[in-house]
């Protein structure tokens, strides 16, 4: 895990819940073969409605089209990032497609676990609500060491919440890693 | 120190004679439960960090039920479920429900009790955020992903965070015009979406004491609807019969250890419901929280009314929609999917007003499908009664999120069977206390 994350943003409201990132009908492909994984990149956030993708005034695609990756590496969201189902394809397609770290008020629970114990992507708590704050397409810069987000495009700085207990997790790799680490198991 | 009963259950099962709200602490599960979406990923990462060789930690603790797109062209639909049967037959498992087969069953939350894999006190993980469901046999069942359940499969142990209790009473008679289904909309548009993120959810009172098995469900099942890590509700005689029975007759595991609320227990928050002054109910799109009663909504064109799901798609459900649907035709296109294959043979052995529940459903007109997911959550494009284009839907399911039935233009309102089929007599959204 790097000490700093940094990249363009793009910003979504509250509520992002898991058939959004990922609708249902791609849940087909094989989360292995290399070449069909990049599927998952293709469709994230596909399901986001057109109005609201990017926010303000929506209608910014996360991945163009003909592309499996995203211009965008941090995605910045509001309350209840990753509601809805188990599906540990939404962190994996968002990770596919780029994203180094999601940054959100708070997240459904099973959406921050997966992202954690399958070491996909760092998902930060703020303490401030920055969808407001941010716009997509800003250039912004996350400090692990300071547990700060900068945003570069306008020079704000904002506190975000120790990752505490996960944050072992994800320095290890995984859940498996880190239970390699501990002892747990063999 | 007193415990709530997921309290108890957790401790019980990690060892230790105490735990509280916020601790995190490794269990040992009773049962895995996965399924064809998400039963591939997690043997990839059983494989992954196990080795090729590598055995289940217990092969009767894990059970394989795949539902979620069953009836399809889709070649990589079905390419998954080779990969279960694979692993089954490598691994010989026993619990193992595969479709095309004798042994298809349906969708896993409705599947799995039925084939006697819930028991009070235990501790269920499934790949499946519905896995709450199984809350309502008194035990803590919760949805996890891919790489937790490669971890359990490996090893039977998970670490969770001990979950505080919000405790919901409903008190009285439930009123004939009220399901379990308005009851949970009600607590998720009380509380929101993210009311109940790392929460337990205890449902209680004589009201819930009255439910069926059936209708219990439906209350737990919904419960990550507001963000809950699981719902449950204290076994008793009804729980008892029902268990008894179905693992009796599955041949498995008869035994268990109930746990109850210790009488001081502490709960995060305790609300009561006096249940006759509720009214019947819709969530409006997109989203579970978004309460509406149904008469402050009533006379909204629909297009589609869907009956099925976990939710929505269990006896229970088909006997109420039946009785307001005998002798009568529906307005707009009206699909009817049994959970399972068992509730599907129970459309021909139920009767209202003397006649089968699907000659009650054929004779008003509507499409009945065959047992699984379905359109519950879209799936590929040649699902039954997925979306297509701007449908407005009255759907018995569990989510109304943007384009979970498939189209990004559709809008799907959450209700009770009784609600749905009274809308789909007019085709606007209709109270049910018009048609009863």
């Amino acid at each position: 895990m790097q000490e700093i994350v940094r990249g363009r943003a793009f910003v979504l409201g509250d509520d992002v819940d898991t058939d959004q990132i990922v609708p249902a009908c791609h849940l087909v492909y094989s989360l292995t073969d290399p070449t069909e994984k990049r599927l998952y990149g293709k469709y994230a956030l596909s399901g986001v409605p057109m109005d609201q993708s990017g926010l303000p005034q929506g209608g910014i695609p996360f991945v163009h089209e003909g592309s499996d990756t995203s211009e965008y590496s941090i995605v910045v969201g509001g309350k209840n990032f990753g509601c809805g189902s188990s599906r540990e394809h939404a962190p994996f397609a968002l990770r596919q497609a780029g994203v180094e770290a999601v940054v959100a008020e708070f997240y459904a629970r099973i959406f921050f676990r997966n992202s954690v114990n399958g070491g996909y992507l760092i998902p930060y708590e703020t303490p401030q609500r920055l969808v407001e704050r941010i716009k997509t397409g800003d250039e912004v810069e996350i400090s692990m060491a300071e547990n700060s987000l900068l945003n570069l495009t306008t020079g704000e700085s904002f506190a975000l919440r120790p990752l505490g207990d996960i944050r072992p997790i994800l320095e290890a790799g995984d859940v498996f890693a880190y239970a390699r680490q501990q002892n747990m198991i063999k | 120190m007193a415990m709530t009963m997921t309290e108890k259950i957790l401790a019980r099962h990690a060892g230790r004679d105490r735990v509280e709200p916020g601790d995190n602490i490794w269990v040992t599960a009773d049962v895995l439960m996965t399924h064809d979406v998400c039963g591939p990923g997690t043997i990839g990462v059983f494989n992954e960090h196990f080795g090729p060789e590598a055995k289940v930690w217990d092969r009767q603790g894990v059970v394989i039920i795949p539902d979620h797109y069953i009836f399809t062209e889709d070649e990589k639909a079905r390419r998954n479920v080779d990969i279960l049967r694979e692993f089954v037959k490598a691994q010989d498992l026993p619990y193992f429900y595969d479709p095309g087969t004798r042994s298809y069953r349906g969708v896993c939350h409705v599947a799995l009790p039925h084939e006697g894999h819930a028991r009070p006190g235990e501790v269920l993980f499934g790949t499946d955020s519905h896995t709450c469901t199984h809350g309502a046999f008194g035990e803590f069942a919760t949805g996890i992903g891919n790489t937790d359940a490669g971890l359990v499969m490996g090893t039977g142990k998970l670490w969770v965070k001990v979950p505080p209790t919000m405790r919901f009473v409903f008190e009285g008679e439930l009123p004939p015009y009220l399901m379990a289904k308005d009851l949970i909309l009600h607590v998720i548009g009380d509380i929101g979406v993210d009311g109940a993120t790392y929460r337990a959810i205890e449902f209680a009172g004589d009201t819930v004491r009255a439910l069926s098995i059936d209708e219990r469900m439906t209350l737990c099942n919904m419960a990550i609807e507001a963000g809950g890590k699981n719902g449950i509700i204290a076994a008793d005689d009804k729980t008892r019969a029902y268990v008894a029975d179905r693992t009796s007759v599955s041949g498995t595991k008869t035994e268990y250890e109930e746990a109850t609320n210790d009488p001081d227990a502490k709960f995060l928050s305790e609300k009561t419901y006096r249940t006759a002054q509720l009214e019947p109910v819709v969530a409006q799109p997109h989203s579970p929280d978004r309460k509406s009663r149904v008469r402050d909504v009533a006379g909204t064109r629909i297009s589609r009314v869907y009956i099925g799901s976990c939710t929505g798609g269990k006896i229970a459900d088909f006997i109420a929609a039946a009785q307001i649907l005998d002798g009568r035709k529906v307005e707009v296109e009206t699909f009817i999917v049994p959970a399972t294959v068992h509730v599907d043979e129970a459309l021909d052995s139920e009767k209202v007003n003397g006649r089968s529940l699907r000659d009650i459903f054929a004779d008003a007109e509507c499409q009945i499908g065959p047992p699984s997911c379905a359109a519950c959550l879209g799936g590929p494009p040649d699902t039954f009664g997925r979306t297509h284009s701007n449908e407005v839907v009255v759907s018995t399911t569990n989510r109304n999120f943007p384009a979970r039935m498939g189209s990004k233009d559709s809008a799907v309102y959450l209700a009770s069977p009784l609600t749905a089929a009274a809308s789909a007599l007019h085709g606007v959204l209709t109270d049910p206390r018009d048609e009863m």
